[in-house]
């Protein structure tokens, strides 16, 4: 129980659980994990309250529609799960500002704040123009040894890794 | 198959359960924390590394176990050359800015993380709503003009799957054994 609750687990056993963990969703599910489809679902769903319902008649949410399916329900799961895992070990915090950006930027919630919308803004971009991410593509695509997965997710780190030392 | 005696579940029900397994895991992991998942991207903490190559490697023998045995079918994304570089790139750029991606932008959320909630989701609800927009345009563009048409590493390079199995684990068990050695 001990282990179990304790805050930290070895990258290499995490690893291991997420590869079977994908054995099981095939099996069970018939699907790959994967996170980044459901985001175009809510922003549909949210353009269909906030612009109106013609906003969802788009080409791309008839592909992806605005609704709540397995993959959406998988991402409210992975706050949860994150959640528990954290308060259960002490390590649940509210927090506007990560010490890593805060020892370079200071606290300024503002500018933590813009660059992390213009990088999610990116992030949502990105992901759907390659069709998936580090989830979709870097791990289930690989793993099933995907041509454009493992394109895909090269390039989701040499863009991470350039900007990241830009940045810093 | 498997799934068709699991298909009375309710499907929602499942990938909640599934999710709450991933959530629990990857924040065990260390990555739902912005600190951990941008030293990995300046190199200076290789967690996200050993991660997913161990979960590419786990899961790699035992998806391609399965499929041999008939139990499940793969699922491989398509895609084009252009798109795939672009896309995957534009999705560094926001990963190196926004320090988290989709997956664990959502764990990162579910342990308090501010920064996550109140910006980086709107953020990536936005530029998906804008992909949105500009998909017909892309689809008809020269980002589409190379779509792969094989689909598997194995396919794409005339080999059999126990060859190129055998030579992924041994690249990724090589890497993280450097990994080791270096850090």
């Amino acid at each position: 129980m001990n282990f179990i609750l304790s805050a930290e687990w070895s990258p290499y056993l995490v690893g291991l659980f997420i590869g079977v963990l994908s054995w099981i969703s095939f099996l069970v599910s018939d699907k790959p994990l994967g996170t980044s489809t459901s985001f175009v679902r809510t922003s549909g769903m949210l353009e269909k309250v906030f612009l109106g319902p013609k906003s969802t008649e788009k080409a791309y949410y008839q592909k992806y529609k605005p609704e709540i399916e397995w993959q959406w329900m998988l991402v409210i799961g992975i706050v949860i799960g994150s959640f528990l895992s954290a308060i259960t070990s002490g390590q649940f915090n509210f927090e506007l500002i990560p010490e890593v950006w805060a020892a370079k930027f200071g606290y300024t919630p503002f500018l933590r704040l813009l660059i992390a919308l213009i990088g999610g803004f990116f992030l949502g971009l990105g992901a759907r123009w390659a069709g998936g991410c580090t989830s979709g593509h870097g791990i289930s695509g690989t793993l099933q040894l995907a041509v454009s997965s493992w394109i895909a997710s090269i390039c989701f780190f040499i863009g991470g890794i350039i900007t990241a030392l830009l940045l810093y | 198959m498997l799934t068709i005696k699991t298909k009375n579940f309710n499907p929602k029900i499942i990938g909640l359960l599934t999710g709450i397994i991933f959530g629990w895991l990857l924040q065990k992991g260390g990555v739902t924390d912005y600190n951990v998942l941008v030293n990995q991207l300046l190199l200076k903490d290789f967690t996200v590394f050993k991660i997913i190559l161990t979960a590419v490697l786990t899961g790699m023998i035992g998806i391609y176990f399965l499929e041999y045995r008939g139990l499940i079918h793969l699922h491989l994304k398509s895609g084009s050359i252009g798109s795939l570089i672009t896309g995957g790139l534009l999705f560094g750029v926001g990963f190196g800015l926004l320090g988290y991606c989709p997956g664990t932008l959502a764990g990162a959320v579910g342990q308090g993380s501010m920064d996550a909630l109140l910006a980086g989701l709107p953020g990536i609800l936005l530029g998906a709503a804008f992909y949105a927009r500009i998909y017909p345009k892309i689809q008809t563009s020269f980002f589409e003009k190379q779509p792969l048409k094989k689909l598997s590493i194995p396919e794409y390079f005339d080999l059999n799957n126990q060859i190129v199995i055998t030579a992924a684990a041994f690249i990724i068990l090589l890497v993280l054994f450097i990994i080791e050695l270096l850090t």
